[in-house]
């Protein structure tokens, strides 16, 4: 059995991490993703289990575990309405943006 | 002016999908579960809070009512969470839509009527004539109190999205007022404070769930237990 820090015999390359793919690797990497719907349902739940693991499910977890996620959703719902926001108005000469700005 | 003050309530769609799915889906990943005694702060409080208003809110029921205890438990926090997200800046409140408050309402309140018709004919029945009504009045009260039953999933649907529609629209308008006056300086702090009791008032939009829930409960123990 070979010690730790040795590798006798080369990683596939499906099964490297995303820091460990080389540059040149990374167009067959990301094709052979498994992209089914179970696939892409076991990586949201993979991902929700290492934030919940990080920030929540720890000894002493503070506020912040929960305020993060909330201020990412307030990002998506802005990232929703951007497009409205920007529209340009005819009645007011300028879009609601640009009225948030002139009032700073 | 108009088409603005109502554009926050338009359902957000990627595409002409409607992404409102996601945002109805989001609460539950709030909300974990476990299967350990001793959790996280997170999941404790959150247990702690479901035990007290659980212990409050089925307290008046006998066996057969408590048979809806996860169901109405269920409702409170999914409607408490969905309100409280919605004060977030920028975030779609699901419940302003009348749609989705009615396909809550009707199915609810359905089902507990037609349970007491089935199992208590006699006492369902009896419902639709109060005691001690002159009897030339029997006719009419009977019209008054049928008219008041069938009523009661469209009150249920409306009060909440009016109430929460109502609030969402007022602090836009209040916020925009603020903005427009903060140029001229004056009365803009008065405005302010407005804003913040408001917001502050506006918390008791979960006081709206205790109030959904609660004439729900009402009424399916009416029919349920009389």
């Amino acid at each position: 059995m070979a010690s730790v820090g040795e590798c006798p015999a080369p990683v596939p390359v499906k099964d490297k991490k995303l820091l460990e793919v080389k540059l040149g690797e990374l167009p067959s990497w990301i094709l052979m993703r498994d992209f089914s719907p179970s696939g892409i349902f076991g990586a949201f739940q993979r991902g929700y289990y290492r934030y919940y693991n990080k920030y929540i499910n720890v000894k002493k977890g503070s506020i912040s575990g929960i305020t993060m996620v909330l201020a990412c959703y307030v990002l998506f719902s802005y990232s929703f309405s951007y497009k409205h926001l920007n529209t340009y108005h005819l009645a007011f000469l300028t879009s609601e943006h640009e009225r948030l700005r002139k009032y700073h | 002016m108009n088409e603005n003050l109502f554009a926050s309530f338009i359902a957000p769609t990627i595409l002409g999908l409607p992404a409102a799915v996601l945002i109805i889906l989001f609460p539950p990943l709030l909300i974990p579960t476990s299967k350990y005694l001793i959790n996280n702060r997170l999941i404790t409080t959150q247990q702690w809070l479901i035990k007290l208003t659980s212990k409050q809110m089925m307290a008046m029921h006998n066996t057969k009512g408590r048979t809806w205890s996860l169901m109405l438990v269920s409702l409170i926090i999914f409607i408490a969470t969905t309100n409280l997200l919605g004060l977030l800046p920028h975030s779609f409140t699901p419940t302003t839509q009348l749609s989705m408050n009615l396909a809550m309402a009707i199915p609810l309140w359905a089902g507990a009527v037609i349970m007491g018709f089935r199992s208590k004919i006699k006492n369902a029945l009896a419902h639709f004539l109060p005691q001690g009504t002159p009897t030339p009045l029997i006719p009419m009260l009977v019209i008054i109190e049928t008219t008041s039953l069938l009523i009661q999933p469209m009150a249920l649907a409306v009060r909440l999205t009016a109430n929460i529609t109502a609030g969402h629209l007022l602090m836009h308008l209040i916020g925009s007022a603020t903005l427009a006056m903060s140029t001229i300086n004056l009365p803009s702090t008065l405005i302010i404070f407005t804003i913040l009791i408001l917001l502050t008032i506006l918390e008791i939009a979960v006081a709206l769930i205790q109030a959904y829930v609660f004439t729900l409960l009402v009424s399916l123990y009416l029919h349920d237990n009389t």
